[in-house]
């Protein structure tokens, strides 16, 4: 499979006191028709990474090809070739959808008639209404239709679900698949582990500017030994209620435990198996169960199981 | 043509500005209610009442009979704390004071510094003089001269043209790229294939573009209003204005070339216009300002703008004999200009 991205030892200091290491070594190879996905924390260098992609920043060191063709050689071509969205743009409010996407049609040498890059976007009724009068979802499908003006073999996308509602996520997965599906590419980045799930044939988790895994979400969740996983707490009924992670370790078809907040988090092969065990094991030993579920496991299993870290502070693993 | 990036960037700044109404407001309505207001504050009336305050005396009934003889003086007899008060606070010109007991006539209380103050006391002292019996040495007749080009209006308009042409290139360039800075529109475009050199041609296309009613709305207005007229070449006026807006969008440039907030861009475009607007004449001749600022006042590109507008439009001089001023706008215009591209930040 040709490669549509390639970047080998990609660095970004920015100075500072102390300077800043936003990208430390990655690496990254998209193939051509593949939906790849970007996937970290806030602050884990996948904003600076795409925009290095995209020429838009300089990397302090390492090779990057895009299409074929690295920056600062054939910067007008590659920008021919791609289509961009940003984590933020503020789009004129007193210009029309169609004014907009005139506008932006302009730059391109080839592309598509503003009409059809609207159809892509199911848009099409908006067509001379302000930009200003857009809701939020509509506002980001006007921002895809943009980078989709100049009909790209290439599409990069920073966090483009960040904020929106349900339906509008929705709605920009189907346009993002409905793109893939064509044979192009599609890079983004994202810190929601079922954006990913769903959209990407391939992941990388980033984080502190490395690629820490990479590999169909699939093949990243089976990694983790078991695709289920056993969540429960306990009543902190008697003096000695904590439970060492190790002691679970010799269940049956256990493979990983870990502990957080009170709460275990058991990845298991057999839930069928691992779970009567588990209830006998509290039971020998006169604990209580005050909490249990099951559910399949995610990437933030992994990157839970990588990091200890969350993908996103605050949220609790769903 | 009509797909042209330059032609969309530039419908796109004009859509964004005329469907603002308060922006369409501050460009176009505020010179001209300047220039009413300033028009009206300003406007000539003849000298010809003389306020007149006699302080209680024994002379004092001879003075206002005197004086109240002749239809411009308005006298007004009071004490002399009320009197000495009026004269601070400019409710009177002059104060007449009798001499003391036995000598005969006034001495006069005024404010050198004050010109109408100084008039006030000649035309007094003529009026009392002749009262008392002094002879003129010869009759003599009055003769009104009233020359067009030569009222406040006419120098004021020059002067709010050029102040129109500096606000519009700092505000039109400066305020606008910054706005596109922020909303990280600027980094959107450089996403594009979009050429620097188109969106910088299309800044100065609609700022072209917004100068004509700008400065056609003033010019009209202050014809009809104030039967101003433009005594030079038409030619030589727009090009001046042209070439004017030109060195103040490389100003607006500059400013805008690193400021990442408004506030900063503000406080830019302050730190440019304030000098100027105090300096270059715009309600009154620069020559006002002491000699040792002169070189400086001289070199500033609003005082060559106004300088050379006022030659044109109301002495009538040729463009040519304004190339000094034309020379040193255009080095502005092109010095600002590179510096600016030099140091341009997209993003």
């Amino acid at each position: 499979m040709p490669n549509a991205i390639v970047c080998r030892q990609l660095y970004k200091q920015y100075p500072g006191k102390p300077p800043v290491d936003a990208v430390n070594g990655l690496d990254l190879s998209v193939g051509v028709g593949e939906c790849f996905g970007l996937l970290g924390p806030n602050g884990a260098g996948k904003t600076t990474t795409i925009e290095i992609l995209e020429g838009l920043l300089e990397a302090s060191r390492g090779e990057v090809e895009v299409l074929g063709k690295k920056w600062g050689q054939a910067d007008d071509e590659i920008r021919q070739e791609i289509g961009i969205s940003l984590q933020e743009t503020k789009l004129s409010e007193k210009l029309t959808v169609l004014e907009t996407l005139t506008l932006f049609r302009s730059f391109y040498r080839q592309g598509v008639p503003p009409e059809d890059a609207l159809g892509k976007v199911s848009l099409e009724e908006k067509l001379n209404a302000r930009v200003g009068k857009l809701s939020g979802g509509q506002k980001q499908r006007l921002a895809v239709a943009c980078a989709l003006i100049g009909d790209p073999k290439l599409l990069f996308m920073d966090e483009p679900t960040t904020g929106l509602d349900p339906q509008s996520r929705r709605q920009l997965w189907d346009i993002i698949r409905s793109f893939k599906d064509s044979g192009r590419t599609v890079l983004l980045t994202t810190h929601y582990m079922d954006e990913a799930e769903r959209l990407c044939d391939r992941v990388a988790v980033v984080d502190h500017g490395k690629v820490i895994a990479q590999g169909s979400p699939r093949d990243l969740i089976a990694s983790l030994g078991g695709e289920h996983i056993l969540d429960f707490s306990l009543m902190n009924s008697n003096g000695d209620a904590s439970l060492p992670s190790s002691s679970l370790m010799d269940l049956p078809a256990v493979r990983s435990v870990r502990e957080e907040d009170g709460i275990y988090s058991l990845a298991v092969t057999e839930p069928h198996i691992a779970l009567p065990a588990l209830l006998d094991r509290l039971r020998q030993t006169n604990r209580e169960l005050s909490n249990l579920t099951t559910r399949h496991a995610s990437l933030e299993d992994v990157f839970v199981t990588l990091t200890g870290r969350h993908l996103r502070e605050g949220s609790p693993t769903a | 043509m009509k797909n042209s990036p330059i032609v969309q960037l530039t419908l796109a700044r004009l859509r964004e500005f005329f469907r603002e109404p308060e922006a369409v407001f501050w460009v176009y309505g505020f010179p001209i209610v300047m220039a009413v207001l300033l028009g009206i504050a300003f406007r000539e009336q003849p000298v010809d009442r003389v306020f007149v305050d006699v302080q209680e005396g024994p002379h004092a009934e001879a003075a206002i009979s005197s004086l109240g003889a002749i239809e411009k003086f308005s006298t007004r007899k009071c004490e002399e704390a009320t009197c000495r008060n009026r004269l601070r606070t400019g409710k009177t010109q002059l104060v007449v004071v009798s001499k003391d007991g036995s000598s005969e006539g006034f001495d006069y209380l005024y404010d050198p510094a004050r010109s109408d103050s100084v008039l006030a006391r000649k035309e007094t002292d003529d009026a009392l003089q002749r009262a008392a019996g002094r002879k003129d040495s010869f009759p003599s007749e009055d003769r009104e001269f009233k020359e067009p080009g030569g009222r406040y209006i006419d120098f004021l308009i020059p002067g709010l043209l050029g102040m129109s042409i500096m606000g519009g290139g700092l505000w039109g360039v400066g305020f606008v790229t910054v706005d596109m800075r922020i909303r990280k529109l600027l980094k959107r475009f450089l996403a594009t294939p979009m050429k620097k050199t188109h969106f910088l041609s299309a800044v100065m296309l609609s700022r072209m573009c917004f100068l004509i009613p700008e400065v056609l709305v003033l010019i009209v207005f202050a014809a009809i209003a104030f039967g101003v007229k433009i005594y030079g070449s038409f030619i030589a006026t727009a090009f001046l204005i042209l070439l004017g807006s030109m060195t103040f969008s490389g100003f607006g440039l500059l400013v805008a070339s690193r400021a990442k907030t408004i506030e900063a861009v503000s406080g830019l475009m302050n730190l440019v216009m304030l000098p100027m607007w105090m300096l270059s004449g715009i309600f009154f001749s620069s020559s006002r300002y002491p000699d040792a600022a002169q070189p400086f006042i001289r070199v500033l590109p609003l005082t060559a703008l106004i300088d050379a507008m006022r030659a044109v439009m109301i002495d009538g001089a040729s463009v040519f004999s304004q190339i000094h001023h034309i020379v040193l706008l255009a080095i502005w215009g092109i010095v600002t200009f590179v510096i600016a591209l030099r140091i341009f930040r997209w993003q």
